[in-house]
């Protein structure tokens, strides 16, 4: 019996990381994960490190030198009370990337154990709540989120809990429809022939069997919580001054573009788009790794 | 099941969005008091049905009815909204359709890739960057929406182009892969393989057979982004000052004008649920696979 059953855990070993491997390499392989790794990798090192580094504190104003054009002085040039738009820009990826990967993982934690839930219980429950959620989801995402934070104040933690909570539904919805599909499978009535505890079943047997389609949907979410937090910032709703933030920067500073002034609202465009893309890219990535 | 939810849902987005505001403006007239009591109910009684009689209240900081406010800023958002659309339709159909005729060439991932990134990128950012360049660089548009007051309709659109080229950029993302993913499925049917062993030329059986089938999809795509683009609006006529509902939302905001918010609040939840509705319509109208009144 011993035996039989070291073998069969050895077998089931040998499965399980077999594909874990095969798309870890999968992903190594291809270029577009390699570069949005690149581009993501090289925001979080400024996010970590990049004050320390940067020639100027991108807090420190400097009246006389403000709006001056990009310099070997200045590589991006001041802004309007002329701070260094150059280390504002590496600083300012601090912010967003707290805050939107936290977003992330408070929707992935909340949408998966809904998703769990109601895909493992299914009947009325499963009809109550994902009606709710339907409900939330019919409601347009951005005016609910800049309402909600009107009601209720601005605050780094009202930003991750609104953008968490209204990102949820749709990983909910994600993990539901594969909670289903593992739930006919022999393995999930291997256990309930064994009389497994409902916890035990949602866990331990189909949780790790619903970790892929979390995993794409999560990645994907990310992308847009970069999306919503910088929305949100450059609205005046999200992250507050005197924060260096790209969206704040180019809110603070996009009236004065008519005067030329590019370099102010240029750079930190530019960031925002490639750090959303460079996630995106990951996302596409192991979207197509996962699903094959 | 989606079906049926979008035709549900209009009444329980109204009611959504309505309640916790209600309750928004009673907590500033009665001092940050929080509680669902009576007063609050009747409170709400009476806007609500004041607002179905076309009454919305004043707003409290242009001291001015928001009736009028509303829907002037309704007005300019459609205009903008269908610049946006009436360049994304055609365009996005015809870049899917390139793209899936050339499928897995060059052409077909300049064309997804590029719609992709575009899609991804916030309004702002695409917004911001094409001011740079045709509204600073190049000087070929004018940065602000906000047309002369005598302006006429050439005049208008002229100024509305470049706002709704980040809408444009985003949609046309979506657009193009629906349209795309339509006409590979299409052309891989066994129809089309009939149409073609029939003889039939090749032009012939892309306009009748292949498109028709793709662009049902699509119109759904379509459809259902209008809630993403009155979010977009937020942004986008704030960007360019101009005065549309999103705009009017973002002030009222700003300054606490509940009056406002709500309207305009309830007022765009109700465009998204009709278009929503419309699309339902449409497309039970355009495949006759699908009937109204056929739950599953």
């Amino acid at each position: 019996m011993s035996v039989f059953q070291t073998n069969f855990t050895m077998q089931t070993d040998t499965r399980r990381r077999g594909p874990v491997v095969e798309v870890l390499h999968q992903l190594l392989c291809s270029g577009t994960f390699l570069t949005g790794v690149v581009i993501v990798l090289f925001w979080v090192a400024c996010a970590l490190l990049g004050q320390h580094f940067v020639p100027y504190n991108a807090l420190t104003e400097d009246i006389i030198n403000a709006l001056a054009p990009p310099s070997s002085e200045h590589w991006f040039g001041t802004d309007q009370i002329g701070r260094d738009v150059f280390s504002r820009v590496i600083v300012g990826s601090r912010d967003i990337l707290t805050v939107a990967p936290l977003a992330t993982l408070l929707a992935t934690l909340t949408g998966t154990a809904l998703g769990l839930f109601t895909g493992y219980f299914r009947g009325l429950v499963d009809d109550v709540v994902s009606r709710i959620l339907e409900a939330f989801m019919a409601i347009p995402g951005p005016i609910v989120s800049l309402l909600a934070i009107v009601a209720l104040g601005t605050s780094r933690i009202m930003v991750i809990v609104v953008i968490g909570l209204s990102f949820a539904p749709v990983i909910a919805r994600t993990v539901r429809s594969a909670v289903l599909a593992e739930r006919e499978l022999d393995y999930v009535a291997a256990a309930q022939l064994r009389h497994e505890s409902t916890v035990h079943m949602m866990f331990v047997e189909i949780f790790p069997n619903v970790i892929p389609p979390i995993l794409v949907e999560s990645t994907v979410r990310l992308g847009y919580a970069i999306f919503a937090v910088a929305t949100l910032s450059f609205l005046g709703f999200g992250i507050q001054p005197p924060s260096p933030d790209w969206g704040l920067s180019i809110a603070s500073n996009y009236g004065m573009i008519s005067g030329g002034f590019w370099w102010t609202v240029l750079f930190d465009a530019l960031a925002i788009a490639s750090l959303v893309i460079g996630v995106n890219l990951v996302a596409d990535s192991v979207q197509a790794a996962l699903n094959d | 099941m989606v079906f049926l939810g979008g035709q549900v849902l209009p009444g329980n987005v109204g009611r959504a969005i309505l309640g916790p505001f209600a309750d928004q403006g009673a907590v500033d007239t009665l001092n940050h008091t929080l509680g669902v009591d009576r007063p609050l109910l009747t409170q709400y009684w009476s806007w609500i049905s004041n607002f179905v009689q076309g009454d919305m209240g004043t707003s409290y900081i242009y001291r001015s009815p928001v009736a009028p406010l509303v829907v002037d800023a309704l007005g300019n958002s459609v205009k903008l909204a269908f610049v946006a659309f009436v360049l994304v339709i055609p365009i996005g159909i015809l870049g899917g359709a390139v793209a899936a005729l050339n499928l897995n060439r060059p052409l077909d991932r300049i064309i997804t890739l590029g719609g992709l990134s575009m899609t991804v990128l916030p309004e702002f950012v695409t917004g911001i960057i094409l001011i740079l360049i045709f509204g600073v660089w190049l000087r070929w548009l004018p940065i602000s929406a906000a047309w002369p007051h005598d302006a006429g309709f050439f005049r208008q659109l002229y100024h509305l182009i470049l706002p709704s080229m980040p809408l444009f950029l985003v949609l046309f993302g979506y657009v193009g892969r629906m349209a795309r993913s339509g006409m590979i499925e299409a052309l891989d049917s066994d129809y089309t393989r009939t149409a073609v062993l029939k003889g039939l030329p090749w032009r012939t059986v892309i306009w009748r057979h292949v498109l028709r089938n793709a662009l049902l999809p699509t119109i759904t795509v379509i459809a259902t982004q209008t809630g993403y683009l009155i979010g977009g609006l937020v942004v986008i006529e704030t960007l360019f000052r101009y005065q549309g509902v999103g705009s009017l939302i973002f002030t009222a905001a700003r300054g606490k004008d509940f009056p406002i918010l709500v309207s305009g609040t309830l007022v765009v939840g109700i465009v998204y649920a009709v278009a929503t509705l419309a699309a339902d319509f449409l497309y039970s109208m355009l495949n006759p696979r699908i009937s109204l009144g056929n739950e599953q």
